[in-house]
């Protein structure tokens, strides 16, 4: 098919922390270097920040180096860390706060600010656009271009007005190739092109299996009389540990009286009756949380799956044309479960490695692999080196083993300690059959802390062109039923925290599986999920998905 | 003929407003805005008159905070050749709206005034019927179709019983329904394109146009909560209910 095509140097997909702290460091090299350098960024949220959710307490180190004077610029941090507090629950109404003395050093939080990651993408967005670089939102990056050596080449985006049966409707635009010397892939967690590079490529050969998480975030309104602006509150326990899952929580309180709470369920759990939303609802009501959002009101609800699996987990970066940034490779540091300052370190390291290469007259297509000498020189290898065990040490030895052995490693021996803990197991693997796993019984939302999943989706603002192919495709169509419905009691429908698959009465009268895929949040847990990895996750028509916010 | 597309700034369709907490309005900060849907088919019939030979020139139009100027760049990059931004950081009613458009109609001299029937944020209906007022123009509302012939436009209009079809003279003022057209995906090389198209900017005093507010707002609120239904015994309780409690019958 032929396609209308436009070059660039260098071609960024995703407008996150990590593409545009990348776009905008190639273009402040090339105007330090007087060096013509053209850089456009494709983002599949209808604006920068619509797809972006995070908690978010951002460490500045990477925009310090990028836009020193930030503050001067307007940068949105404007809620610095005053203290942290750090619970373990033991029930529904029990929980101890932790001793300062044996929190482990990565969660201390001072020097820190209190963000909307959204609204910092949306600044950086600003500050990218004032360098000349080429933002457009609402198109997707569908597929990735080749050259014939096989190297990347660009990326085509998706097709605008192609219905639900694959026809062209009226006003059909077909999508367009966009060519760079380079490609930075910058998707975020499970990107799915950056899904397809790692296979071609064999990125994860050296590799442990990468581990993911799922997060849930609400943003409240709360009474004056129970707003700490700065306060940040992290925690583990209840109610996960009642199913023997892991995760852990957040309570950040924002400026404009607002907090941002979420919880945070590890992929890893092993009991497929597990509804992290649930899970996320119910916890809520814990004293320790409720006494914040208790009269408040809930102003908007998303969740994104997490990378992090870290430093043994983390894949090459590097490929023949293109290179994998922030967490489309997974660059996050779960022990400070911080992921913006790394994300954004990578992005500034491909841009240098990338600007180096192009400014010499590369016309594009290698292998740019001075991006990995770049990378162990740096800080972000070094800070990723140092919590290598911290993920690993908490899956193999939970919550209390883990942590003893965490707090010794990162407060004694500053991540040093002379060992390697690994977690060989797929999250998709993990899952016991539904017949000897423990029924959970959720309690019914209160409609004032808790809510149903339906009107949580509806805060999201989530909207898809009702008449286009579904995004979300089975490789066997009969799996959900034959394999998941039967030995896992269809998880699907739990692990989804927007309703997109519900298990439904078809015209026989037996179990099938709906895909409402207008619902879906882009959070891509089902394409991690899935026990036999059977739902693929593609991008629907540009502009679509969730509107968040100040998320 | 020279067209003049009218683009209001306001939250998305697809965001769940909810009021401030003070009640003064709808919450604003930290919300997606665009281009309100109704003007967005302004935009495209305006466009589309441009390619089939029957505009020359088209002419967008916003009104509003320095922000609107995205919205201006999205009715280029859909095909409008220049765009006007009259900056204002007040709150601009219909009445002000109107006057401001009626003084940019003197400026620019176009044959037709195009407008979404309503803006999806305070879906007062009111900007395009002023307009014709203050300018003595022939109005055609609610078009779901538009034909341009010689010194007349045909429009047919949606109404209660069904399709109303009025012919007017030129000049006139249109103001679109949703089922005129779909408008169309914008292609990346018009965005870009869009961007170094010219965008001139005034100021409602530049005009000689009063904007000061002639409404005030008393308070802005949520619908009332949905109670939950209950379930009646027998046809007996039911009217029972129906008369003494809901007072309906």
């Amino acid at each position: 098919m032929q396609r209308e095509s436009m070059e660039y140097d260098v071609v960024i997909v995703g407008g996150g922390p990590a593409g545009i702290a990348a776009a905008i460091r190639l273009r402040q090299l090339a105007v330090e270097n007087d060096a013509e350098l053209s850089v456009c960024l494709l983002e599949k949220g209808s604006e920068i920040g619509a797809h972006i959710l995070s908690g978010a307490v951002l460490e500045p180190r990477a925009l310090n180096e990028l836009i020193p004077d930030w503050r001067e610029k307007g940068a949105p941090l404007n809620t610095p860390v005053a203290r942290d507090e750090v619970y373990l629950f033991r029930g529904p109404d029990k929980g101890v706060r932790m001793p300062k003395a044996f929190i482990p050093k990565p969660m201390h939080n001072t020097g820190n600010y209190i963000v909307s990651l959204g609204n910092v993408c949306r600044w950086l967005a600003e500050q990218a656009e004032a360098l000349e670089v080429e933002i457009f939102p609402g198109f997707a990056a569908a597929e990735v271009v080749y050259t014939e050596a096989g190297a990347v080449a660009g990326v085509v985006t998706g097709d605008m007005g192609r219905g639900a049966d694959g026809s062209e409707k009226d006003g059909f635009e077909p999508g367009m190739e966009l060519r760079g010397k380079y490609t930075l892939f910058a998707e975020g967690c499970r990107g799915h092109l950056g899904k397809q590079l790692i296979e071609k490529f064999a990125l994860d050969a050296g590799a442990t299996p990468q581990h993911y998480g799922l997060g849930l975030k609400e943003l409240w309104d709360i009474e004056g009389d129970q707003h700490e602006p700065g306060l940040v509150i992290h925690g583990a326990g209840w109610p996960l540990s009642e199913s023997g899952s892991s995760g852990g929580f957040f309570l950040y309180h924002l400026e404009n009286q607002q907090v941002s709470v979420g919880l945070i369920v590890d992929l890893s759990y092993t009991n497929p009756h597990v509804s992290p939303f649930d899970e996320f609802q119910r916890f809520k009501h814990h004293p320790v949380i409720q006494r914040y959002l208790a009269g408040g009101r809930r102003v908007a609800y998303g969740a994104r799956a997490i990378t992090k699996g870290g430093f043994y987990a983390l894949p090459k970066m590097t490929l023949p044309g293109g290179l994998l940034i922030g967490c489309d490779a997974g660059t996050l540091n779960f022990s400070k479960i911080k992921g913006s300052h790394t994300a954004m370190k990578s992005g500034m390291l491909a841009a240098e490695t990338v600007f180096a290469a192009v400014s010499q007259g590369d016309a594009g297509g290698r292998e740019l692999t001075g991006y990995t000498e770049r990378f162990q020189a740096s800080w972000l290898y070094e800070e990723l080196y140092r919590s290598r065990n911290f993920g690993p040490a908490l899956h193999k030895w939970g919550a209390y083993g883990g942590g003893a052995f965490n707090y010794v490693d990162q407060n004694w021996f500053g991540g040093k300690l002379p060992v390697t803990v690994k977690d060989p197991t797929r999250d998709h693997e993990q899952l016991k059959p539904a017949s000897v796993s423990k029924p959970i019984d959720y309690p019914k939302p209160d409609g004032e802390l808790s809510f149903d999943k339906l009107s949580s989706v509806f805060l999201s603002s989530t909207n898809h062109e009702e008449d286009q192919p579904c995004h979300l495709q089975l490789k066997d169509a009969r799996i959900p039923i034959d394999t998941n419905l039967k030995d896992y009691d269809a998880p699907e429908q739990r692990y989804c925290p927007a309703g997109v698959y519900e298990i439904v009465e078809d015209d026989q009268g037996g179990p099938s599986l709906q895909i409402n895929a207008q619902n879906c949040v882009h959070c891509k847990t089902c394409d991690i999920k899935d026990p036999t990895q059977n739902i693929t996750w593609v991008t629907p028509e540009g502009g679509g998905g969730p509107n968040y916010p100040n998320m | 003929m020279k067209i003049l597309v009218c683009v209001k700034r306001v939250v998305d369709y697809n965001v769940k407003v909810r009021p401030k907490a003070d009640g003064s309005g709808v919450e604003t900060a930290n919300v997606k805005m665009s281009m309100n849907p109704f003007d967005e088919i302004a935009v495209e019939e305006s466009v589309r008159l441009k390619e089939a030979g029957t505009a020359a020139e088209v002419i967008a139009l916003s009104m509003g905070v320095a922000q609107c100027q995205e919205t201006l760049r999205t009715a280029l990059a859909m095909g409008a050749d220049r765009g006007i931004l009259i900056e204002s950081d007040a709150e601009l009613q219909p009445l002000a709206a109107a006057k401001l458009i009626k003084a940019v109609v003197e400026k620019e001299q176009p044959q037709l005034v195009v407008l979404g029937k309503q803006a999806i944020d305070d879906d007062a209906n009111q900007t395009g019927q002023m307009v014709a007022a203050l300018l003595g123009w022939s109005q055609g509302t609610f078009a779901s179709k538009v034909t341009v012939s010689g010194g007349a436009v045909e429009v047919a209009r949606e109404v209660d019983a069904g399709t109303e079809v009025l012919s007017l003279k030129l000049p006139a003022v249109i103001t679109t329904d949703l089922r005129l057209n779909d408008p169309r995906y914008v292609k990346l090389p018009n965005i870009m394109k869009a961007k170094k198209k010219p965008l001139e900017k005034l100021a409602p005093d530049a005009l000689g146009v009063d904007i000061t507010p002639r409404l005030t707002v008393d308070k802005v609120a949520e619908p009332a909560q949905r109670e939950a239904g209950i379930r009646v015994a027998d046809a007996a309780e039911l009217v029972d209910k129906l008369k003494n409690e809901a007072q309906v019958i």
